[in-house]
């Protein structure tokens, strides 16, 4: 059966004045699916994750997310589309006057009217499938960067979205933490139901979570496709970024 | 680059500036017309700006009293003029330093916190994230910053015309030996009740700059902390710039130079 797209960038142009991020860059996202975008640093991967949550908008081309052009849409109108969609930011962004819990709690209280008894319960569910019960009441800057990242997935779930988008959830941390970070995206996906969009540098973590790889270059996505397909392409620009070679198309 | 290029560089910027914060005014008036307040979070603002202030704005405003009379009063009693001093120090007070100073006093640190606070949000990308979570950072910290403010500072000036009163009073007391009642009653002659509501209105349109420009500041910072370093200078720099040029324009059109 064909894959379902869920959200997709077509032919999108980003620029800042002379400076060009994306240029004619089209990505599918398959619904239901883990997609990885692999790139160099600075190649825009994050812009590809504000871009599907309607935090910037292209200069040129559309983005699609569950069937609506994020394009031109009134902020007033995004916040709407916004439900469906949410993004666990690099370093976790939690509102650093709110403890943990009424960090997570944040989006229900403001955009549903459960009670607050029904609320704690969902922040509780949230932190516990992050392992971070225990710190409901600290405030993020007494939690290390893992435990960070951690409470911002909770936050990123808690309103269970179609769409999580995940910031280079492994950047900067030690093995046993990333292992657990990339165990908790897939436990996440496969409890929620939904599509992610994962931004890492992280091979190992990648080929453990993708259902799909994508990789970014002098932005355009020059290879796609299924986890393995990509593992063995002969893309000589695939082949120097898995291999970390200093020789080859991309220039050191 | 030519001299035309940074005129029209600079206009740019300017206009983009006025647009910006009208954008940011208009939000801030439809959220409140649709009642879409954080009361809580007010009410902390309001303590934190605003009992936060007032150590701060008694001092500055008891030394402001104390010095209009210590220079008016003792000339005063020399001319045979003494009974004026009172209503000098008040009207003085009242319509102009009590809003003015207060509103200065304010925006150097309530102003330059704001803006901190916000551009610091906005470098670890907490800003995104709220509009990520679908929340306008408008309704989530301007507006509670504004409505703190326009209760707050007003009040504030009330002190501060008050202690500064008290404070000339003591010094035309102790250096020109003017006696209390009747230096209030030189008050009561030269300032009315509609004085007093026309320089609580100054404080009111100081409060809206103040937030206003301190949010706006934060809100466009870029560049790391060197960025929130710049909004925050730029905030107190501005308001202040603002607070003396609308003062003069409220004193014209509230006084019409009476």
């Amino acid at each position: 059966m064909e894959p379902t797209i869920y959200a997709s960038l077509d032919d999108v142009t980003l620029s800042f004045g002379e400076h060009v991020i994306l240029k004619n860059c089209s990505l599918k996202i398959v619904r239901g699916a883990i997609t990885c975008i692999v790139g160099l640093s600075g190649a825009g991967k994050s812009t590809i994750l504000r871009l599907l949550d309607g935090l910037i908008e292209p200069s040129s081309g559309h983005v699609y997310v569950d069937g609506h052009d994020l394009c031109h849409t009134p902020e007033r109108d995004l916040v709407e589309l916004r439900q469906k969609t949410s993004l666990a930011f690099q370093f976790a962004a939690l509102l650093d006057s709110l403890t943990i819990g009424e960090n997570v709690g944040l989006p229900l209280r403001e955009h549903t009217a459960l009670p607050d008894e029904k609320i704690r319960h969902i922040v509780d569910d949230a932190l516990e499938s992050v392992g971070l019960r225990h710190v409901y009441d600290s405030l993020p800057n007494e939690l290390s960067g893992g435990m960070l990242k951690r409470a911002g997935f909770a936050r990123a779930i808690v309103t269970r979205p179609e769409l999580v988008l995940y910031d280079e959830p492994t950047t900067g941390l030690d093995p046993i933490v990333t292992n657990l970070i990339t165990d908790t995206i897939v436990r996440l996906r496969e409890k929620l139901g939904g599509t992610a969009v994962v931004i890492s540098h992280d091979l190992h973590s990648i080929f453990r979570m993708a259902d799909y790889v994508a990789m970014l270059f002098e932005g355009a996505i020059i290879a796609y496709g299924p986890r393995e397909e990509i593992r063995t392409s002969t893309n000589p620009f695939v082949q120097q970024f898995l291999t970390g070679s200093e020789v080859g198309p991309i220039p050191v | 680059m030519g001299i035309l290029e940074r005129f029209g560089e600079r206009t740019i910027a300017f206009l983009e500036y006025l647009g910006g914060m009208t954008s940011l005014i208009g939000e801030s008036v439809r959220s409140l017309v649709h009642a879409q307040i954080r009361y809580a979070e007010t009410f902390v603002q309001a303590y934190e700006l605003g009992i936060g202030s007032l150590l701060i704005v008694l001092l500055t405003s008891l030394f402001t009293g104390m010095v209009i009379s210590l220079e008016s009063a003792q000339q005063a009693v020399q001319f045979g003029i003494g009974s004026l001093v009172g209503g000098a120090v008040t009207y003085t007070s009242v319509r102009e330093l009590g809003p003015m100073l207060t509103a200065v006093v304010v925006a150097g640190r309530v102003g330059s916190a704001i803006a901190a606070e916000i551009g610091s949000m906005v470098v670890t990308e907490q800003i995104d994230a709220l509009r990520s979570m679908g929340l306008s950072p408008v309704r989530f910290l301007v507006v509670p910053r504004l409505l703190a403010l326009a209760i707050m500072l007003p009040l504030l000036t009330v002190f501060a015309d008050i202690i500064s009163i008290l404070g000339g009073m003591w010094i035309a007391q102790a250096y020109a030996h003017i006696n209390p009642a009747s230096f209030i009653a030189s008050a009561r002659q030269a300032v009315g009740f509609e004085d007093v509501v026309k320089g609580l209105l100054k404080a009111l349109v100081f409060a809206c700059i103040i937030a206003f420009v301190g949010c706006y500041q934060g809100l466009s910072t870029r560049g790391g902390a060197a960025g929130v370093g710049r909004a925050t200078t730029s905030a107190v720099v501005i308001s202040i710039i603002l607070i003396f040029g609308t003062n003069f324009i409220m004193s014209y059109l509230l006084f019409g130079g009476h």
